[in-house]
C-alpha cells in the first residue's frame, strides 16, 4: 500500500508565499494535506481493551482478571516492604544521577545473573556469560531477538509454545526472525501436552531457536513438571537447538526462587548455553519501574567480552543507557541480607496468596455444584489460569457477570480475592453448567 | 558438564567500544593529579561535580512521601501529564498547534528512545510503507549516535548536509541550503532545535527562515532533536524559537526532546516525543501506531523520571524554581566560555577564539585538529573528543588556566 499525496506541497507553495517576520497566518488554511492521512488506525490492545470495558462497568461486583499484575487481598496495588526499605536506604546516600554504563548497573547485573543461575553457578564463576540491564521483560526480549537476528546466523527461526504470550511473536518478528510453534497447551486436560511437545521438538530443525517459558507459563499456568523438563532438555540438545528462556517470574510461580529457577539451572548443567531474559516487574512489583536483564551463556570469557560488546552496539542506538531508579532498588534488595531475606518472605507470600485462592476458587466451584473438573486451576501455575472457558462463556462472565478476562479464558488470579472468589465461582458455575 | 562443540557465538566480532565512554574510562583510570575531562555531555559544578538540582532533590522527596504512589505500570504512550507538559515546554503553552488539538506525545527512554520510536514510526509509515530508502540527512558533523538510531530502524540511505565550516569556524548557511535544495523530496533532515551537538553553532533566526523556506518548497520532513533546550541561552522560549517558528509554519513535525541535562536526569532515561500534525485524526492514528512500536521495544517507559518531571513542570513554584536552575547551569556554562576565551586572547594564541563565545550551549568545537588533540590527551592529560569537541562544563575555576595553557601550547607546539 503507498502512500499518495493528494496535492505535492511544492506546488502550494512556490509563488504563493514569502516568509518575514510579519507572516504568520493562520496554519489551518497552510496544511491542506498531511504526511500521515494513510496511517491506519492501530488495532486495540486486546488486555488494554479489557480494562478499558471494564473502567466502563457501572456493577458494583465486577472483577477485572485481565491484566496481570498483582493485587493484594484487597484488589489493592501491593508495594513490597523490602522495596520500600531500598528506597528509604537509596535516598539517604544521596546519589547523583549520572549515566549508567550502556550495559547497566554493574551490581544489578552481577545480582541479577546470581539469582538466576545461582551464586555457586560454575558458569558466573569460570565469567562466560554476561548479563546486561534491560527495560524489564519486553526490553530484554526485544535485544535478545535483536542480538539473534544478527548474529545467530545459522537458522531464522523461533520456535514459541503454542500458545505463549502474545507479545512475543511481534517482539521477534518485528526483529527479524520467523516465528514458528510447538505442541504445549492441551485443551482437552487443560494441562501439558508432554508427547505433543517432545514430539514437535524432535522435529525441530537443527540450530533453530526455542523459547521456553522457565516458570509459570503465560497465558495457561501449565509448567512441565522436573521429569519432563529432564527429557525435554535431552531432545533439545540432541536437535541442537538455541534455548532462549523467558523467566518473568521467579520466586513469584511456587514461592520458591531456586525451584523457579530449576529449569534454567539444569539447562545449563547439561551443557545448554542458554540466552535467558529475566523481569523483576512482577516478583518485586517493580512493574513501572522496567528492570530486567539479558544474560547470554558462552563458551569462555572471550566470547563473553564479544558477545558484550555487540550487545552494546545494540542498546546504544535503542536507549542509549537504561533507567537507574528500579534496578538500584532491586540490586539493593539483592545485595542486602535482610532485605533480600525480606523479598523471601514476601514474594512467597504473594505466591501463596495466588495458590490460595486458586484452592478457594475450587471449593467454591465445587460448593456451587460444579461437575466439571477444575483440577487444572489448581495443578496450573503462576499469576495466570487458562480456565477452559469457551469464547461464549467467556462473553457470559462479561455481559452478565461484569467478569472480565481476554477472551482465550485466561483469568489473571491476582484479580482474585477472598472477598470476590466466592461471586467468581458463581458466575463461571453459571456460564458453565 | 559441558560438552565442547562449536560455539553459535564463534563468529561474533569485537565491536569497537563507544568511543565518547571509551574517553570516560581511559579518564578515570588516569593517575595525573591534574587530569581534565572534557568528553562526555554532562553538567559539572565548579567543584567537577555532577548536580542533583535542587528541584529535583525537593520533588524526589515529595514522591518518597507520597504513600498513594505505587509502581504499577505506566500506560504503553507513559504518564498523561508527563507528555502534555513537556510538550507544551517545547510548543510554548499557548501554541496554536496544542490548542487545536494536533499535538501527541510518547514518553521514551531519553532522546535516545524519542528518536528511536520517531525513526521506527517513520520508517514504517512516511512516504510509502516501510520505505527504508527515504534518505535521512543528518548534520556534518552530528552527534554520533544519529546514523545508528537511523540504520537500526531500517534506512538504507543516510547522508550528510553541509553545517560546519571549519574555515570559519562557523554555521556553512549557503552549502546547508545547497544540500537542501539538492536533497531528494521528501527526505528527512535531522535538525538539532538549539546548542548543535558538537558545534555548538546555531543558526540565527534569518537563517532558519531561510532553511525552512526551501524545506517547505522541497516538502522535506523536519526532525528536530530537542537535547537541551533552556540549558542553552538559559531561557526556554529563546532556545524553542526554531522549533516553534516551524510549527508556526504549519510544518508537520516530530520533535525528540530530552529531559537528561536540562533536568539534570541523566540515568532516569526521560524523554518525550512530540509530534505535531495537521489535526488532531492525524494525530490520533499516528499515536496509535507509535503504540504497537513502543510495545514491541519496550512495552511501557518508566515511571520515576517522568513523575518527577511532570509534577515540577505543573506546580508553578517548582517551574520557577526548575527554571532558575536551569539558568545557574547554563550561566556557568557561559562563563566559563568568557573565562577560556579571554585567556586564549591574553596569552596570544595564534588563531581566532571568537567561536568560544559564540558557540552555544555545553559544547564547544574547539578547531583543534586530531594531533593537537593526541598532545592534549597524551601529554596534558586532558581528555576531549578527537573531533575536537569539548565540554565545557568540564571546565572550573580550578582547572581552566592549566586548560587554556595547554591549548596554547598545543596550538603553538604541534601543526
Amino acid at each position: 500500500m503507498s502512500l499518495e499525496l493528494v496535492q505535492p506541497v511544492s506546488d502550494l507553495f512556490n509563488q504563493t508565499f514569502e516568509i518575514d517576520s510579519h507572516n504568520l497566518f493562520d496554519c489551518s488554511t497552510l496544511i491542506t494535506h498531511s504526511w500521515w492521512s494513510e496511517v491506519q488506525m492501530g488495532p486495540p490492545d486486546p488486555i488494554l481493551g479489557v480494562t478499558e470495558a471494564f473502567r466502563r462497568d457501572t456493577n458494583p461486583k465486577k472483577m477485572n482478571l485481565g491484566v496481570g499484575a498483582y493485587r493484594d487481598d484487597q484488589g489493592k496495588p501491593y508495594v513490597l516492604n523490602c522495596v520500600r526499605k531500598a528506597e528509604a536506604q537509596i535516598a539517604a546516600k544521596k546519589m547523583d544521577k549520572e549515566y549508567l554504563p550502556i550495559g547497566g548497573l554493574g551490581d544489578f547485573t552481577k545480582a541479577c545473573a546470581q539469582l538466576a543461575l545461582g551464586p555457586d553457578n560454575e558458569v558466573l564463576k569460570s565469567g562466560r556469560s554476561v548479563t546486561v540491564q534491560t527495560i524489564s521483560g519486553t526490553g530484554s526480549l526485544r535485544v535478545g531477538a535483536n542480538f539473534l537476528a544478527r548474529f545467530h546466523n545459522a537458522a531464522r527461526d523461533v520456535y514459541l509454545p503454542k500458545p505463549s504470550w502474545g507479545n512475543h511473536t511481534p517482539i521477534f518478528r518485528d526483529a527479524g526472525m520467523q516465528l514458528k510453534a510447538y505442541a504445549y497447551y492441551d485443551p482437552k486436560t487443560c494441562g501439558f501436552d508432554f508427547n505433543g511437545a517432545l514430539d514437535d521438538i524432535s522435529k525441530i530443525p537443527e540450530k533453530s531457536v526455542i523459547l521456553l517459558h522457565a516458570c509459570a507459563h503465560n497465558p495457561t499456568g501449565v509448567d512441565p513438571r522436573p521429569e519432563q523438563w529432564k527429557e525435554m532438555a535431552s531432545v533439545i540438545k540432541k536437535r541442537n537447538l538455541l534455548v532462549f528462556f523467558d523467566m518473568a517470574y521467579q520466586g513469584f510461580a511456587s514461592g520458591d526462587i531456586d525451584r523457579d529457577a530449576w529449569a534454567v539451572r539444569h539447562f545449563i548443567e547439561q551443557g545448554h548455553n542458554v540466552v535467558l531474559s529475566q523481569s523483576f516487574a512482577k516478583n518485586m512489583g517493580l512493574y513501572g519501574e522496567r528492570v530486567g536483564g539479558f544474560t547470554v551463556v558462552c563458551k569462555d570469557t572471550e566470547e563473553a567480552k564479544r558477545v558484550e560488546s555487540q550487545l552494546k552496539i545494540l542498546i546504544r542506538p535503542m536507549y542509549s543507557n537504561p533507567p537507574m531508579n528500579g534496578a538500584r532498588i532491586a540490586s539493593t534488595i539483592l545485595a542486602t541480607p535482610e532485605l533480600y531475606k525480606e523479598w523471601l518472605v514476601e514474594v512467597k507470600s504473594m505466591a501463596d496468596r495466588i495458590i490460595k485462592m486458586r484452592e478457594m476458587l475450587v471449593s467454591n466451584l465445587k460448593k456451587e455444584g460444579s461437575t466439571h473438573n477444575w483440577q487444572h486451576v489448581t495443578d496450573q501455575i503462576g499469576m495466570f489460569c487458562f480456565t477452559g472457558l469457551k469464547p461464549e462463556q467467556v462473553e457470559c462472565l462479561i455481559n452478565e457477570y461484569s467478569v472480565y478476562m481476554t477472551k482465550d479464558g485466561r483469568i489473571s488470579m491476582a484479580g482474585v480475592t477472598s472477598g470476590n472468589v466466592a461471586y467468581l465461582a458463581h458466575a463461571i458455575h453459571a456460564a458453565t453448567k | 558438564m559441558i560438552e565442547t562443540t562449536m560455539s553459535l557465538f564463534r563468529e561474533v566480532p569485537l565491536a569497537a567500544p563507544v568511543a565518547v565512554f571509551k574517553l570516560t574510562a581511559d579518564f578515570r583510570e588516569d593517575p595525573a593529579p591534574n587530569k581534565v575531562n572534557l568528553g562526555v555531555g554532562a553538567y559539572r559544578t565548579d567543584e567537577g561535580k555532577p548536580w542533583v538540582l535542587p528541584v529535583v532533590k525537593k520533588v524526589e522527596k515529595m514522591i518518597a512521601e507520597d504513600n498513594s504512589l505505587n509502581h504499577e505500570y505506566l500506560p504503553i504512550l507513559g504518564l498523561p501529564e508527563f507528555r502534555s507538559s513537556a510538550s507544551k515546554i517545547a510548543l510554548g503553552e499557548d501554541s496554536p498547534a496544542i490548542l487545536e488539538k494536533r499535538v501527541g506525545a510518547v514518553q521514551c527512554l531519553g532522546g535516545t528512545g524519542a528518536l528511536k520510536i520517531g525513526a521506527e514510526f517513520l520508517r514504517r509509515w512516511y512516504n510509502g510503507n516501510d520505505n527504508t530508502k527515504t534518505p535521512i540527512y543528518v548534520s556534518a558533523p552530528t552527534w554520533e549516535n544519529h546514523n545508528a538510531v537511523f540504520a537500526n530502524a531500517g534506512f538504507e540511505d543516510i547522508r550528510p548536509y553541509k553545517y560546519w565550516d571549519a574555515q570559519k569556524r562557523g554555521l556553512d548557511l549557503s552549502g546547508f541550503l545547497g544540500d537542501l535544495e539538492s536533497a531528494p523530496e521528501y527526505s528527512i533532515f535531522v535538525l538539532h532545535a538549539c546548542a548543535h551537538n558538537p558545534t555548538g553553532t546555531d543558526p540565527s533566526h534569518d537563517e532558519w527562515k531561510q532553511i525552512a523556506e526551501v524545506m517547505k518548497r522541497r516538502s522535506l520532513f523536519a526532525f528536530f532533536d530537542s537535547a537541551y533546550q533552556g540549558f542553552a541561552s538559559g531561557n526556554l522560549e529563546k532556545d524553542a524559537w526554531a522549533v516553534r517558528f516551524f510549527v508556526s509554519q504549519g510544518f508537520e513535525i516530530l520533535c525528540a526532546q530530552s529531559f537528561s541535562k536540562n533536568f539534570g536526569l541523566y540515568n532516569e532515561r526521560v524523554g518525550n516525543l512530540t509530534v505535531v500534525a495537521k489535526d488532531e485524526d492525524n494525530v490520533n492514528r499516528v499515536l496509535s501506531q507509535m503504540e504497537k512500536i513502543v510495545r514491541i521495544t519496550w512495552s511501557n517507559p518508566p515511571s520515576q523520571g517522568a513523575r518527577l518531571v511532570a509534577i515540577t513542570l505543573t506546580t508553578p513554584e517548582l517551574f520557577n524554581e526548575w527554571k532558575d536552575n536551569v539558568k545557574t547551569m547554563a550561566d556557568r556554562v557561559l562563563l566559563m566560555r568568557a573565562e577560556l576565551k579571554a585567556r586564549l586572547l591574553s596569552l596570544g594564541t595564534p588563531g581566532t577564539w571568537e567561536h568560544i563565545t559564540q558557540q552555544i550551549g555545553m559544547f564547544s568545537f574547539t578547531g583543534l585538529n586530531p594531533k593537537q588533540v593526541e598532545y592534549l590527551v597524551k601529554e596534558k592529560h586532558i581528555y576531549l573528543m578527537a573531533s575536537g569537541r569539548i565540554n565545557m562544563c568540564g571546565l572550573t575555576t580550578k582547572n581552566i588556566d592549566y586548560v587554556a595553557e595547554s591549548i596554547h601550547e598545543a596550538v603553538t607546539r604541534v601543526q
